[in-house]
């Protein structure tokens, strides 16, 4: 029977994916803890209640791992971020600083990023087969090409459908999410991230218009009858396959009663925390990330949209490295000073890179033959840089019969691909790349068909 | 005591006036009271205010029109013994009026128009109430919206050069006044002139940005006409050539890959497409040719317009737009009329026949159903009200969502039974506001009440979400969006007490009989009467209860029924 105020107990076995979704069955059992946190008034209150109450989550079971993904949607150019060539005739106007990492620099767009690279794996030489937006995007948040016939799940869709479902608010997150975000695929939608916009302002519609005791004689039997007759004769699994309405209200319900929405609210960080992940949705959407993943969501992922500069290429992209440049830095700092950067892996980057050749509007295209990617986190390598792009390619390489993807290895040293890039980090988060799914259409799939590449890995 | 005397005044003073604004109040209450019960009665217990059209639809009837429904219905059967399932039965007449509605006007049907519905034959229902929709300027108006998303996109446009109100309106004025589609489709790429005072040049300005110095994007119209009036996905050759091998265009007798050259001719024929001087000429051919340079090459080339296939029916002379859209729109042009034919039926289902809704193999395998109506809907001169007929009165488009075997998604794929897709945004607000009213919200509806409606629809559609052009997408509903439906301010809105504003309250005031007020309420919310197990659990919640508990048990249940999946899926 459906219970949607019932969250003391888990659904029956065997009832499928969807039952259990991104959202947690079990109270928390760290609520008290959350609560102190959420009442005091002071930022570091609540930052020690919520290490306290992550402690308390490792002290009975090993942590699993999280993954934030701080998503950069267009197609940020490696040369004006993480992989400069100042001087070379495909450099642009970006000069580089040094890092923390001895004799490597990135751009000087990023200053405040270049102090902690060395707690980063920094990848510069991913590579790809897709060059459009949308095909592209798939491509890097599945792993996997488009196909017609089956729809892959995103990487944060697969670690919560690996790990157990232990909270009450959604598990898979995406803030500021714009056309593609993060999707199930067939995992189901039970999977799909729950969107959420800037966390200056509160998720809308959560106080309800009526008691808790009303609301349950609303839900069932009221509603419950009428879903049930609805469901007669329907398509098989209608809820769990199709329509979620059931699925959602009971986690709608749950989220309405929670306490873990405090880790939502940005505000109740100080102004100076605030302010070192910059004055930005980006920014806050980052610290948010933080927080969610101190109450153990498993995947968030924040998008910076805006970096397709096919026109006016360094401006655009210095605008959108200063917005990116402090959050990240603060990320990376603030997970690791709150003790979860061990169990935390965080993914920097987009769905390709830009050309090395400035096109007549000063504008950089699509390049998805040599492009950045920045991994810290888990068991990634510290202060470590894989691969590298050539500095000053032959402008006749460019020729359209002599395409580029007939042979990356003249544009890059070390190439990861993407499904490489995808294998290597399920192995991170403790999922077997090649551990095989039935897929709804019969067909088995593994996680990943990439290689994982342990020369990334500690 | 003496100090006591103003206050005794005072009270008695206000003792009077309070009898007399409760007086006041009684009257203003017993002047609402009869004012409802007379517009409830009207649709409740009257004869509804409705004229049927008078005779529906010679066209209908016609022998032709007969021999295409059965010849689609054929194939429909074919297809599912081709698949091996077995196919749901018909489905019944106020779930099949309640897609019809929900198809060509976007909200379900009002209590009124139940009744009037009901007042005809069973077997004429169907046809009666697609006539009377058909003729109904909420059809022209939300169709022309549904369209539009296609033509023009979702986005705000260029500020002052795009009019997406005027736009809107000419479509709603060709579809109502049953222009061709094919005329429609010439007149938006081949049209000249100001956007204010021929509005198919909005599909034009619609691409149109101050960075591109009053030029039209021949890159965004190659691609949008491509997409919407052919049903071909080649944005990806603006970049490269097709590297996967998908992408076949050319002739059927000989195919090509898809390359860039394929996309930039096509482009090019809107290269010469500008505002030049005079500016309030509005849009015009310049001449302007076109200039690219594809990948891999050190300089421009200049472009010629040419199109990516069927090139024998492209005509040699003329402007090059009115070349394009006399080649777009030509009767050989295969692609034009399945493009059509593909979207107007997901827009009556909810899903293509071929997905995505603009992505149909040119060369590969299509269902047979929609070179059938594809051929009808050429060989009847592109008439839309044509083809949406022949849709709604095939046996695929009156099937059940439910059968008494087990439903997969292999039975839903072949047409087998209806599938179950979720709502869009609008329909869901539209649904919403309707079920405030017991009469239709349409042109007849008082100013006030449209502006309410339209009020809530943008506020509703702000905080639900709009998938925007791709509108076929197949989603499950999100947490967000249940939120906005059981604690959102329309659903409060809904459910709240309130005699003139709600049917809800009107039904738990007005209506003395359970059963019936039960009734009364699935066939406001829903468009079907309860099952005997439902209307034992409602009645059973509103049994014993009078006055306020009476008006929020019913609110229970108008909050239960909003909040069930049938409500926001199509099924």
């Amino acid at each position: 029977m459906f219970h949607p105020l019932d969250t003391s107990s888990p659904p029956p076995r065997g009832a499928g994916l969807a039952l259990s979704g991104c959202l947690g069955y079990r109270r928390f059992h760290r609520r008290r803890m959350l609560q102190m946190a959420a009442a005091g008034s002071t930022s570091w209150l609540t930052t020690v209640a919520e290490r306290l109450a992550r402690a308390g989550e490792r002290r009975t079971t090993p942590r699993p791992k999280s993954l934030l993904i701080l998503w950069l949607q267009g197609g940020p150019s490696q040369l004006e971020t993480f992989d400069p060539h100042p001087g070379a005739w495909i450099g642009g106007d970006v000069q580089a600083i040094a890092t923390r990492v001895p004799r490597v620099q990135i751009a000087d767009t990023l200053p405040a990023t270049a102090e902690v690279l060395d707690r980063a794996t920094l990848v510069r030489s991913v590579i790809s087969k897709e060059g459009d937006h949308e095909r592209a995007t798939y491509h890097v948040k599945t792993g996997w090409r488009p196909d017609p016939t089956v729809v892959h799940p995103s990487i944060g869709a697969i670690v919560c459908y690996k790990s157990p479902a232990n909270i009450e608010i959604p598990r898979h997150i995406s803030i500021l999410p714009s056309q593609w975000p993060a999707r199930g695929g067939y995992l189901g939608p039970a999977f799909d991230a729950f969107q959420m916009y800037d966390p200056a302002n509160p998720i809308p519609n959560l106080v309800g218009p009526t008691s808790p005791e009303v609301l349950q004689r609303r839900l069932d039997p009221l509603l419950q009858t009428v879903e049930s007759e609805f469901q007669r004769g329907r398509l098989r699994d209608l809820d769990r396959r199709r329509t979620q309405h059931q699925t959602t209200a009971r986690e709608a319900v749950r989220m309405m009663t929670s306490e873990q929405l405090a880790a939502f609210d940005v505000k109740r960080e100080g102004e100076t925390t605030l302010k070192r992940f910059g004055d930005t949705p980006f920014g806050r959407g980052c610290l948010a990330a933080v927080r969610l993943l101190s109450v153990g969501v498993r995947c968030v992922e924040v998008e910076l949209n805006g970096w397709d500069s096919h026109i006016n290429n360094h401006e655009l992209q210095t605008s959108n490295a200063a917005i990116l440049d402090p959050a990240l830095a603060a990320t990376i700092s603030e997970l690791e000073a709150r003790d979860l950067l061990e169990d935390t892996i965080v993914v920097c980057g987009g769905e390709f890179g830009r050309t090395p050749q400035i096109n007549r509007a000063g504008g950089r295209d699509h390049w998805p033959h040599g492009f950045s990617v920045l991994l810290a986190g888990g068991p990634f390598r510290r202060g470590y840089v894989h691969g590298e792009t050539i500095a000053n390619p032959d402008p006749a390489w460019f020729k359209r019969k002599d395409s580029p993807e007939a042979d990356s290895s003249r544009w890059v040293k070390d190439p990861i691909d993407v499904p490489d890039l995808h294998a290597t980090l399920l192995y991170a988060l403790g999922i077997d790349p090649s551990e095989e799914q039935m897929t709804p259409i019969g067909r088995p799939l593994r996680w990943s068909d990439g290689r994982v590449v342990h020369q990334l890995l500690a | 005591m003496t100090a006591m005397t103003p206050d005794l005044d005072k009270n008695t003073g206000d003792a009077a006036r309070r009898r007399g604004r409760r007086r006041s109040g009684y009257l203003l209450m017993g002047a609402t009271l009869l004012a409802a019960v007379g517009i409830f009665a009207g649709a409740v217990r009257r004869q509804p205010d409705i004229t049927p059209p008078r005779f529906p639809a010679a066209q209908v009837v016609a022998a032709d029109f007969q021999e295409a429904v059965q010849s689609v219905d054929r194939q429909f059967t074919q297809w599912a013994r081709t698949e091996g399932v077995e196919m749901a039965p018909r489905a019944d007449n106020l779930t099949i009026l309640r897609r019809i509605s929900l198809a060509l006007i976007g909200t379900g049907l009002s209590l009124e128009e139940i009744r009037a519905v009901e007042m005809v034959p069973a077997d004429e229902q169907v046809q009666w109430w697609t006539e009377y929709l058909l003729q109904d300027r909420r059809w022209a108006d939300y169709f022309s919206e549904r369209l539009s998303r296609a033509f023009v996109g979702t986005n705000q446009g260029p500020f002052l050069l795009f009019r997406r109100r005027k736009f809107n309106q000419w479509l709603a004025e060709q579809l109502e006044a049953g222009r061709p589609y094919d005329d429609i489709v010439r007149q938006m790429i081949a049209a000249d002139g100001l956007w204010t005072d021929t509005p198919p040049v909005n599909f034009i300005t619609a691409t149109m940005d101050e960075d591109q110095k009053n030029r039209a994007d021949p890159v965004r119209l190659a691609a949008r006409t491509a997409r919407t009036f052919l049903g071909q996905r080649i944005d990806c050759l603006q970049c490269h050539d097709d590297f996967l091998g998908t992408m076949e265009l050319g002739e059927a007798d000989a195919p090509e890959s898809g390359t860039q050259q394929h996309f930039h001719q096509l482009a090019a024929f809107f290269a010469g497409t500008g505002l030049p001087d005079p500016v309030f000429r509005g849009i015009r051919d310049d001449g302007r040719t076109y200039r690219y340079k594809y990948l891999g090459e050190e300089s421009e080339e200049e472009v010629t317009p040419q199109v990516p296939f069927y090139r024998e029916l492209l005509p040699t002379d003329g402007k090059p737009r009115q070349r394009l859209a006399a080649w777009v729109t030509h009767s050989q042009n295969r692609a034009f009329a399945r493009a059509t034919v593909n979207r107007i039926w997901a827009l009556l289902c909810s899903r293509p026949l071929v997905e995505p809704v603009d992505n149909i193999p040119l060369h590969g395998p299509v269902p047979p159903i929609l070179d059938t109506l594809a051929d009808d809907f050429q060989a009847h001169g592109y008439d839309l009200r044509r083809l949406i007929r022949l849709i709604v009165h095939s046996q695929a488009f009156q099937r059940d969502s439910r059968a008494d075997f087990e439903i997969t998604e292999t039975h839903e794929a072949c047409w087998a039974v209806f599938p179950v897709t979720q709502l869009r945004p609008e329909q869901v607000a539209g649904c919403l506001s309707q079920i405030a009213r017991v009469t239709a919200i349409d042109h007849r509806s008082s100013i006030l009440t449209r502006l309410q409606s339209y009020g809530e629809l943008q506020d509703f559609l702000k905080r639900y979400g709009d998938r925007g052009e791709d509108e076929f997408d197949s989603d499950a509903i999100t947490i967000p969006q249940r939120l906005l439906l059981m604690n959102g301010k329309l659903t409060r809105e809904r459910t709240k007490n309130d005699l003139v504003g709600n049917t809800a309250t009107r039904i738990a005031r007005l209506v003395g009989d359970d059963g019936q007020a039960v009734q009364l309420a699935f066939l406001t919310v829903l468009n079907r009467y309860p099952s005997p197990r439902e209307e034992q659990v409602f009645v059973a919640h509103l049994g014993g209860k009078h006055g306020n508990g009476r008006v929020r048990a019913m609110s229970d249940m108008f909050w239960a029924l909003i909040n069930s999946t049938e409500f926001s899926w199509n099924h």
